[in-house]
């Protein structure tokens, strides 16, 4: 394994879980109410602890002297290699809840996998997170039913927000040159096994509590050429202000 | 004094330190200590984070040095360890039982069980014993902890889930 596929691969990872914690951290003070607002920050607060140690261990491996937090604070939006599913906002708590749920579906499997890969630090990463997103995977698939079978207007909305997040899950099973190099190691499952999982957990799921998988067949590419929509970059303009005005400010 | 006894004496030093978020339990209960490493010029102290998350780590780093420096330890450094993920299963009954009386449910089973890691058991009330409790979110004050409400004395509480 080349120290930099490996550091790519981290990278990738920790960005999406980095770009969805600044989202969850949108919620705070936007919950419906106060003790779901605690549980959408605290969801957060996870994903941004998992960003962190696997940028820690990317720059690491990199090599080129720099640290997680350039790596977060110093990058163009081109640089970075998050899900576009991952950056899409908080348009109504629906979208909130649809965007964690299938990108936790998707987490929870990358993590058990990696908790078994004969790398101290990935797999010691991995064993602590993939814990933290069996309780994720728990707390959103209660909204999913909550909001599917409630009223006609939640079921109505957080059906809007599967459709309308549809096009993004395609990325998620994609494959890549590093994606293949990362299965041959036994890094990463199969495009094809994710793809079989995803839609096999989400349809049941969804069938379930009354809603449906949308019949789209589009889907997006090209975050991992770094290729984002529109909302990536106001999120890092958010995120990268205070390094951008005040270069290497220290607390 | 041997190796041995200047690392049992620095243990001693470290459980001075409590966890920030838990006052009753310092950082050595809690499992947090992984390792004391004595390198050439410097001391080497190895923690494994709680949960991935965890706010407090900051806090613990510096609370560390601050007290190793106070006893003479000029160069310490802190190396984080994440194999063996830390988990509740580390908490010793006596550990756990200082977690109730602070008014914590402790963790009920064990985290490599999937029944216990989804706390499907049932968590008894720290007030007053009962387990007549409901949760309420999966999420309390901090990520490691849900929120229970005692349907007998009517108390909200906060548990430790299994981790
Ligand atoms: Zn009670």
């Amino acid at each position: 394994m080349e120290l930099l596929d490996l550091s790519r691969f981290c990278m990738r990872l920790g960005d999406s879980c980095l770009i969805m914690a600044h989202r969850q951290s949108e919620m705070c003070s936007k919950g419906p109410f106060l003790e779901e607002d605690i549980a959408q920050t605290n969801l957060g607060l996870d994903l941004l602890g998992q960003a962190e140690a696997l940028l820690i261990y990317a720059a690491e491996l990199e090599g080129k002297g720099r640290t997680a937090d350039d790596l977060v604070y110093k990058r163009p939006e081109r640089g970075f290699y998050n899900f576009m599913l991952a950056e899409q906002p908080n348009t109504d708590f629906a979208f909130a809840v649809v965007r964690q749920y299938i990108m936790t579906l998707y987490l929870s499997r990358v993590y058990e996998t990696l908790a078994k890969v004969d790398d101290e630090t990935l797999s010691g990463i991995a064993a602590k997170a993939v814990k933290e997103i069996a309780y994720h995977q728990r707390h959103l698939g209660m909204w999913i039913k909550r909001l599917g079978e409630g009223t006609e207007e939640s079921h109505e909305r957080i059906q809007t927000a599967i459709n309308e997040l549809w096009m993004f899950v395609g990325e998620l099973y994609e494959e890549d040159e590093l994606d293949l190099k990362m299965q041959e190691a036994g890094y990463a499952i199969s495009g094809e096994a994710m793809k079989a999982y995803l839609m096999a957990n989400i349809s049941s799921h969804l069938t379930e509590v009354t809603l449906s998988v949308p019949k789209s067949v589009y889907m997006t590419t090209g975050s991992k050429k770094g290729i984002h929509t529109e909302y990536l970059g106001y999120i890092l303009a958010e995120m990268q202000y205070l390094q951008r005005a005040y270069p290497d400010a220290k607390w | 004094m041997s190796q041995a006894q200047e690392k049992e004496l620095i243990c001693q030093y470290l459980s001075e330190i409590s966890d920030p978020e838990i006052p009753v339990i310092n950082i050595v209960e809690m499992g947090m200590v992984r390792g004391v490493l004595f390198r050439e010029s410097k001391l080497e102290i190895l923690l494994s984070p709680t949960y991935s998350g965890c706010p407090a780590m900051d806090m613990i780093d510096h609370l560390v040095k601050e007290k190793l420096q106070s006893k003479g330890y000029d160069s310490v450094e802190i190396t984080l360890v994440y194999k063996p993920a830390w988990t509740t299963d580390w908490m010793s009954d006596e550990t756990k039982e200082k977690l109730r009386a602070y008014g914590i449910a402790p963790p009920v089973g064990k985290a490599t069980s999937k029944k216990g890691l989804l706390n499907e058991d049932p968590v008894f009330c720290p007030q007053c014993g009962s387990k007549n409790t409901e949760i309420e979110s999966m999420f309390g004050s901090t990520a490691c902890k849900a929120l229970y409400l005692c349907k007998d004395c009517l108390e909200p509480f906060d548990y430790f889930k299994c981790i």
